[in-house]
């Protein structure tokens, strides 16, 4: 492991950094990226080692840059573009949905899109409804595209450098509530593969299966089931798609038990995705259902205690594992 | 054939009171009686005070992020004064000074910025919308509500806020050529403080004014000094008077500045100089009435001592009935998602089970809701 601790943000700067000495090619753009150093402070410093050229300020015009990058990529330029918020790119719907994914697919393999999209997606910065967009539910129902979302530093920095990489349309998701936070960051060139889940914390009694942020509350649930007696194995699944069912399925077939944590809404979810495919690869290895803790099915509330309330917290998640292994 | 003009153009720009104490007597005779200049200067001296309040709030811990509304008050005030009462007011979140004169209650902007919905829960009669967070997509809602007053026969008018940095964005250029094209009657107002966060007006358009952009869908447009409150009027019933009687939309310019911070989350020393903000200082929309006020004989100090306690006072007793309302309950949340709630939702509401799917609800403890 590496010796060196730095914060989430840094090393999502780390990963463009790097890639921008290596492939001049690498731009990144969007609203605030240079002068005030985006809106979360992810590009600092970037605009003076790079020059306006290459780290560029947008109008606010979402559905603009999102198109101007697809076509540069069209040239084989290789376009970051910073949503302030996920939330966001609703406006740019057309874009990165209608275009981005299937321009390969609709010029016969002509014109690819290798363009990274990343922002700040989740809820509880207490931002209310229209910002607080957890875009993961909503877009990884689109064929074409690939979706990323770290829960650590060190993915952090090894996941966006393989999306800037990656020769197709990444989204990557990263939550605004763990960009201060500090982790061991390897220096140098730092790749993490896509479609690689890993297990966080190894246990016998349930699979726990996440992505991104929740992953955290997944692993303080299991802290608290551990005192209880209750052993779960947290899984991270770092990217949505491709989705590693492998990892899952293996842990399944071990514990017996699954229990799915998304922050998306219910229906039609990365968590409803994961629980069909478990029920159909693990049938005859579980000792219950599936279950799955999700964000309640209203828009984010603004109220910090409605909030906390709203999202898939731990006391929720350890309440569903207990369901789970019948010991309510 | 020889290249010939197809079309020559102005942009007109009007200033009656400036930051010098100089009064158009011409354009100003008339515009805003004494008395009315004097209420309208105790509401723009009331949102001043209540926002200074709110920044503090926020600092605090009793506020989230509030954007500060200083210096740029007399736009929609000058606005809201001119319109009436069922006139549509749709803006975004510079424009608290307008909604106080509608009617809005100020405790209401306060509760929504310390994060309660229920902020945005207007009384109907109002004719207000729920503040946007989404820059520029409320300019359509706007000219729909315009054009469905229209439909029902009504002589009502929408009138529509929003930034310079609003004019980057789709929404605006699709809700201009709209308006001009179908013949709808929505007053746009640009509030052109010269910043959108740290970016620079130049970045969102790079046109000497941002007038100009509505001659280019076919619509009136007029340029004025957002900080006086008398230019304000002038081309607010320029506007008022070509929506309502002859049914077309009207673009102003309010030429003004944001004295604070983008938000309470920004500190815009990072990226501006004090130079131009202690001119813009200069130029304050409130100072000149004031001193105007003083020339006519119709204020003096000691009315402006009294006027401060009231304020005072005032801007105390709003935040405290902003904070005598307790914290929203999570039934709250499900209650206003349908025009009846669905079964299963309701089962959620039930449960409080927030969709944990799977579970027997019947397992499921409801929480007590916590505190704020
Ligand atoms: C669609 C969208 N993109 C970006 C943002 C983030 N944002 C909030 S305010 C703002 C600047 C707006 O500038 P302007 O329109 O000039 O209004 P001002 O804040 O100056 O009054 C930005 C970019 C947003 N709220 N919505
Ligand atoms: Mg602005």
């Amino acid at each position: 492991m590496s010796e060196r601790i730095i914060e989430f943000r840094d090393a999502l700067r780390e990963a463009m950094s790097q890639e921008m000495r290596r492939d001049p090619r690498v731009f990144l753009l969007g609203e605030e990226v240079a002068e005030y150093d985006g809106a979360y402070k992810v590009s600092r410093g970037m605009l003076e080692e790079f020059g306006p050229r290459r780290i560029i300020d947008t109008p606010i015009s979402e559905s603009g840059f999102a198109g101007l990058a697809i076509g540069a990529a069209m040239l084989g330029l290789r376009p970051i573009v910073e949503f302030m918020s996920w939330s966001f790119s609703l406006v740019a719907a057309d874009p990165i949905l209608n275009n981005a994914p299937k321009m390969l697919y609709m010029s016969g393999g002509q014109f690819g899109c290798p363009i990274v999209i990343r922002g700040n997606d989740g809820a509880g910065g207490q931002l209310g409804s229209t910002h607080s967009w957890c875009v993961e539910g909503m877009f990884s129902n689109v064929p074409g595209l690939k979706m990323a979302i770290p829960a650590f530093p060190d993915d952090a920095k090894g996941m966006l450098a393989t999306a800037i990489r990656d020769d197709d349309p990444v989204f990557f998701l990263e939550s605004e509530r763990l960009l201060a936070m500090k982790g061991h960051v390897p220096e140098g060139d730092y790749y993490v593969p896509f479609g690689k889940a890993v297990v966080r914390r190894p246990g016998t009694d349930v699979t726990l299966v996440s992505f991104g942020r929740p992953v955290h509350f997944c692993l303080d649930a299991a802290e608290e089931l551990a005192k209880e007696g209750i052993s779960c194995e947290v899984i991270d699944g770092r990217t949505i798609r491709p989705l590693d069912i492998d990892t899952i399925v293996k842990s399944v077939k071990k514990t017996n038990g699954c229990v799915v944590v998304d922050q998306s809404w219910s229906f039609g979810s990365p968590g409803s995705e994961v629980a069909a495919q478990v029920h159909a690869h693990c049938f005859d290895d579980l000792d219950n259902h599936v279950m799955r803790v999700h964000s309640a099915d209203v828009p984010s509330p603004y109220a910090a205690n409605l909030e906390q309330e709203y999202l898939p917290n731990a006391r929720r998640i350890a309440e569903a594992v207990r369901s789970a292994l019948y010991v309510a | 054939m020889p290249i010939t003009n197809a079309l020559t153009t102005e942009i007109h720009r009007v200033s009656i009171l400036d930051e010098h104490g100089q009064f158009d007597a011409k354009l100003g005779e008339d515009l805003i009686p004494n008395n009315d200049l004097i209420k309208l200067y105790e509401e723009m001296s009331l949102c001043r005070k209540l926002d200074e309040i709110a920044f503090k709030l926020q600092r605090s811990g009793r506020m989230g992020t509030y954007p500060q509304n200083m210096g740029q008050e007399a736009n929609s005030l000058g606005a809201a004064y001119v319109l009436n009462q069922d006139d549509w007011l749709v803006t975004c979140y510079r424009e608290n000074c307008g909604l106080f004169h509608r009617g809005l209650p100020p405790e209401k902007i306060l509760l929504h910025w310390m994060g309660d919905e229920r902020g945005n829960n207007i009384d109907p009669k109002l004719c207000i919308t729920p503040i946007a967070v989404p820059i520029g997509t409320q300019m359509l809602h706007a000219t729909g509500l315009a054009w469905a007053s229209k439909y029902r026969g009504e002589k009502r008018i929408a009138c529509t806020f929003f930034g310079d940095g609003a004019t980057s964005e789709g929404d605006f250029h699709e809700a201009m050529n709209f308006a001009a094209n179908l013949d709808i009657p929505v007053v746009f107002f640009c509030q052109n403080n010269h910043w959108a966060i740290s970016v620079p007006g130049r970045i969102q358009c790079s046109a000497p004014t941002v007038a100009q952009r509505a001659i280019a869908y076919g619509m009136d447009t007029i340029q004025c000094d957002g900080n006086d409150i008398f230019a304000v009027v002038y081309c607010m019933r320029k506007a008022v008077e070509l929506a309502r009687e002859h049914g077309r939309p009207f673009f102003i310019e309010g030429v003004t500045y944001r004295l604070g911070d983008h938000t309470t989350a920004d500190d815009a020393r990072r990226y501006r100089d004090e130079e131009e903000v202690e001119l813009w200082r200069q130029r304050d929309p409130i100072i000149r009435v004031r001193n105007y006020m003083k020339q006519l004989g119709i204020w003096d100090d000691s009315k402006e001592a009294a006027l401060m306690e009231q304020v005072e006072a005032e801007t105390a007793a709003i935040v405290k009935r902003a904070e005598s309302i307790e914290a929203p309950d999570s039934d709250d949340f499900f209650n206003a998602m349908y025009a009846e709630i669905p079964p299963d939702l309701d089962l959620q509401r039930r449960t409080r089970r927030t969709s944990s799917i799977g579970q027997d609800p019947s397992q499921i403890e409801r929480p007590q809701t916590s505190s704020r």
